[in-house]
């Protein structure tokens, strides 16, 4: 199918500033969907709130538009009842990790089968600027004018020990790799998180005088190294990209659907 | 498999928001906006037709038309 017969054409152009990494996790989802050649009706989109959140509009997949941080539960209740559907949640770093981050956690530790995109633009964007757990030490932002002194989490180490058994990370500089480990992403049985670090020239990029779209991809070029490369080695400030986790373990509707076998073979 | 050769860059201009990403990271500098902020291909012949500016573009907007052998219009799947 081409890309736009994946899209709501009815609702573009689309809301997002000019330049938003959003856009591009958009593009690269599309293109990821298309290569596994999965129909429409296979697909269940949910999302909370935030400007990433609104990547479920644009899609014409089943989706639900839900609440700030809990996209989670709604998408653990739609997999739970039909387990046969692939669920899709793209995130904000403040919705998955601020005020959803209980939801991400144990999602992560029960191992349900969930693509979690966590579309980390290090800002809450939508509602103007103010910092995110992933903004990081020193950065500026709306509400941390002297800068922030919080640290940030590491999305990775974080799910990886919350008990995702597929954890990745790249950035919408680097398409070709964001298609394929979305791909990747969805094909995984179990709970997998991938970290798009994407750019909000708008207010992260601003606030921290990043200048626009261009500049902030190549700062993700640059930044951003293979797992275990050499480079790495030589510059440890490098933020690895790849496939960080990637193991089988008992996913949560498998084993549900035990639980009603026995006790419907005991139940008389 | 021969190289895909380009026929034509479809610039959905309603859609285009002029953040110049496609501009540049365009490995052969075939593109730029013009005086509307739009993108447009302004040395077609360069285009090698890897279509990294359609897969950066956040809005959409851009595609990569090719031609197979026969000559017949085709747009290339995502992928290699
Ligand atoms: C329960 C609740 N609390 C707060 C808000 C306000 N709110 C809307 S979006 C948002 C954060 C958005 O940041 P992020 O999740 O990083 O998404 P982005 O806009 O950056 O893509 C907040 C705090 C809300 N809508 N609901
Ligand atoms: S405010 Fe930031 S995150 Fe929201 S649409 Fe604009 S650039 Fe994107
Ligand atoms: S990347 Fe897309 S939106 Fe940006 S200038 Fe190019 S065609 Fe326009
Ligand atoms: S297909 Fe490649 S060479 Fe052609 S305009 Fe797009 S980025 Fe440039
Ligand atoms: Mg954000």
């Amino acid at each position: 199918m081409a890309v736009k017969d994946y899209l709501r054409e009815r609702f573009f152009p689309h809301i997002w500033c000019a330049g938003c990494g959003h856009g591009i996790v958009l593009n690269s989802l599309i293109r990821a969907v298309e290569k596994l050649g999965m129909s429409k009706n296979e697909i269940v989109m949910v999302s909370g709130i935030g400007c990433s959140s609104r990547i479920s509009g644009y899609v014409d997949f089943h989706t639900l538009h839900t609440i700030h941080g809990r996209a989670l539960a709604f998408a653990t209740g739609v997999k739970m009842s039909k387990p046969e559907l692939n669920v899709i949640v793209p995130m904000g770093d403040g919705d998955a990790l601020a005020i959803g981050g209980n939801h991400f956690i144990h999602a992560a530790r029960r191992n349900i089968d969930i693509t979690a995109i966590v579309m980390n633009n290090r800002i809450y964007g939508m509602t103007g600027g103010q910092y995110s757990p992933l903004s990081g030490y020193g950065t500026l932002a709306t509400t941390a004018p002297y800068k922030n002194i919080d640290q940030s989490f590491d999305t990775v180490q974080l799910a990886t020990a919350a008990g995702a058994t597929f954890v990745a990370r790249t950035t919408t500089y680097h398409v070709q790799q964001l298609t394929d480990l979305i791909r990747r992403a969805i094909l995984h049985e179990g709970f997998s998180v991938l970290e798009v670090m994407t750019q909000c020239p708008t207010y992260f990029g601003r606030k921290n005088k990043l200048g626009g779209a261009v500049e902030m991809m190549k700062y993700m070029q640059k930044a951003t190294t293979p797992i275990g490369s050499k480079a790495k080695q030589k510059n440890p400030e490098l933020i690895e990209r790849g496939v960080f986790v990637e193991k089988e373990q008992p996913e949560y509707c498998s084993e549900y659907e035990k639980i009603i076998q026995r006790a419907m073979a005991s139940g008389s | 498999m021969a190289k895909p050769k380009l026929k034509e860059h479809r610039i959905n201009r309603e859609w285009c928001k002029g953040c110049g990403i496609c501009v540049a990271f365009c490995p052969k500098n075939v593109l730029e906006l013009d005086e509307k902020d739009k993108a447009v291909a302004v040395r077609p012949e360069d285009c090698i037709a890897c279509r990294l500016c359609e897969l950066r573009c956040p809005d959409l907007a851009i595609e990569i038309i090719v031609e197979d052998e026969h000559g017949i219009e085709n747009k290339i799947r995502s992928g290699q």
